[in-house]
């Protein structure tokens, strides 16, 4: 890293300017933008971030009682902790089907490559709310994965409403976000490391899960924070194939806007929410950057 | 290519088994849609038992036609806002040298870390003191904020593998700062600028969580009906809406995988 700003002379020359003299005319472009998240994007966020501790209904009645309520009370514990671990298993899942087919991708001819990517790009741009229906279709009573049992001489199960089900539509739905930034990081692997340890006497399945896994890594990294952030989130997958015996976290905070409109309560919520995921967000970050110096060294 | 170096023999022919599984996994869930969207029968069975197009003449119907057009004018003005904010933001993010400009990148990229659920909640409280909720112009401000990324990041890759020295080319031949972006930059990065548009038009078009906080009974969007025709009573329409956006989609992802690969089959031969 200080090799190469010592090459290139303008970075030198902007650390020993003054703070200010750093706002060069391209930040001017980026005021706009700026004004703009600022007012539909930020503020917003933060207005019911605030509402925690400004608005409550009875019998919470100020200082921390919205958070002392969410966090207190045993069922809002279940679901957020139901949450937490079906983002966990979304993202197991998903990166456990990614790698094989990110793998493939890359070791294809550049037609069958294209193909794959195609059919990942079909699902993904379709939408999320029709994937959602498709699973529906697919998971009824009478639906074709019941046919498919009884054909096996299975019974038929009932899947709607569970969270086998949520999971299912969960995995396919967050799948090309594992999917696309794996392959991405797969694509720049040097493959020859693999072949040199393979020379150096490692068997072709040991080089392979020494040396090529551990460099997919930041690949895993950057595809888990995408799922399981969005994972953590998920409103429309729950709603319409889990149930409202088993909600998670997001259902819970629609309710509280539609049912009740305690935006005090669904403002502690969502700071919960936020918290969570900023945590694993900067986990992954610290994860990426330890194994890139690792790298580097 | 380079053999030898999979995990072992057996995955020769398991790798590929296993991964033509999975591509099945990923669309035939979507194809099952398109013989239930003819089915003549209320339930959902599989094969169906009589067939009927009676799906698609309800797609003419007001309820669906107002849906759909409100969704597609939201969806066209939000890739027009992202382009023109976007464009400004990615120069800024590729090009300027000052460390603000990583507070930047990540307030532009935070729409999509944060949960939609949240920020609807927000926007809800904020457009309701601003009269804006159940208005298009509510929709696309919000809308807006969320397509931003996907906007950006395509355009912010571009940007950064751009060749500068064709700018300051064009700048030493006589030509302003607005005639070298037009006539130089723009037409480079324009491939990015597009699909950067896609990206964002799509992000806005299949919305639902922060469009069930701006809804109306007199305004709403095509994912908002399709919302309520899957929850209250499943409503077989919703699959003749899903089969005619899987063709639309189909349509788009070929045609631009094969301009892209007859780009780079083009290119292949002219580095030869």
């Amino acid at each position: 890293m200080s090799v190469s700003s010592g090459i290139t002379g303008k970075q030198t020359g902007a650390v020993s300017r003054p703070f200010l003299a750093r706002l060069d005319q391209w930040w001017l472009l980026a005021l706009p933008v700026f004004l703009f998240l600022a007012v539909f994007f930020l503020y917003p966020t933060s207005i019911i971030l605030l509402r925690t501790f400004t608005e409550f209904d009875a019998p919470q009645s100020g200082g921390l009682d919205n958070l002392a309520w969410f966090l207190g009370g045993e069922a809002n514990r279940t679901i957020l902790f139901r949450t937490i671990l079906v983002a966990a298993v979304s993202t197991i899942l998903t990166s456990l089907i990614a790698f094989p087919y990110a793998y493939l991708m890359t070791v294809v001819s550049a037609r069958t490559r294209t193909v794959m990517l195609g059919a990942v790009l079909i699902s993904m741009f379709f939408g999320i709310l029709l994937r959602n229906f498709s699973w529906v279709v697919m998971l009824q009573y009478q639906g074709s994965l019941n046919d498919v049992l009884v054909a096996l001489g299975l019974n038929r199960i009932r899947f709607l409403g569970t969270m086998p089900a949520v999971l299912m539509g969960m995995t396919h739905i967050l799948f090309p976000f594992m999917l696309l930034p794996l392959y991405a990081v797969l694509r720049g692997i040097d493959r020859r490391l693999v072949l040199a340890a393979q020379s150096l006497g490692a068997t072709p399945s040991r080089a392979f899960w020494q040396v090529y896994v551990p460099l997919s890594t930041p690949g895993f990294v950057a595809g888990s924070m995408l799922v399981f952030v969005l994972a953590l989130g998920f409103f429309v997958t729950p709603a319409l194939l889990g149930s409202q015996q088993q909600s998670l976290l997001s259902q819970l905070m629609f309710t509280q806007f539609d049912k009740t409109a305690a935006f005090g309560r669904a403002g502690a919520m969502a700071l919960v929410l936020m918290i969570a995921a900023t945590v694993f967000v900067v986990l992954g970050n610290a994860i990426s950057r330890t194994s890139r110096a690792y790298e580097a060294s | 290519m380079h053999d030898n170096v999979d995990a072992g023999r057996g995955s020769r022919v398991i790798l590929p088994l296993v991964c033509i599984l999975i591509g099945i996994w990923l669309v035939l869930p979507l194809a099952i849609i398109v013989p239930i969207s003819f089915s003549g029968e209320d339930s959902f069975a599989f094969p169906p038992r009589s067939w009927t197009m009676r799906r698609y003449l309800e797609l003419a119907d007001p309820v669906w036609t107002g849906a759909f057009f409100n969704s597609v004018v939201i969806g066209i003005i939000v890739a027009a806002i992202s382009a023109v904010l976007g464009t400004l933001a990615a120069f800024a993010i590729a090009r300027s040298q000052s460390r603000l400009i990583s507070f930047l990148r990540i307030l532009v990229l935070a729409p999509q870390i944060v949960p939609v659920i949240v920020v609807g909640l927000g926007v809800y409280l904020v457009f309701l003191r601003w009269h804006l909720n159940g208005t298009m112009t509510g929709f696309v401000l919000a809308h807006s904020a969320m397509a931003l990324p996907f906007f950006v990041i395509p355009v912010v890759a571009s940007l950064q593998t751009f060749d500068r020295s064709l700018e300051r080319a064009s700048a030493s031949l006589g030509a302003g700062p607005l005639a070298t972006f037009f006539q130089v930059t723009f037409p480079i990065i324009r491939p990015a600028v597009l699909s950067g548009m896609f990206l964002a038009f799509l992000a806005s078009f299949d919305e639902l969580v922060l469009a069930l906080f701006l809804q109306s009974p007199t305004f709403l969007t095509l994912p908002v009906l399709l919302y309520r025709r899957t929850t209250d009573t499943i409503d077989p329409t919703v699959a003749a809406v899903a089969t005619v956006e899987l063709l639309f989609v189909t349509t788009c992802v070929v045609a631009a995988l094969l301009l892209q690969s007859r780009r780079l089959g083009r290119e292949a031969i002219r580095n030869e």
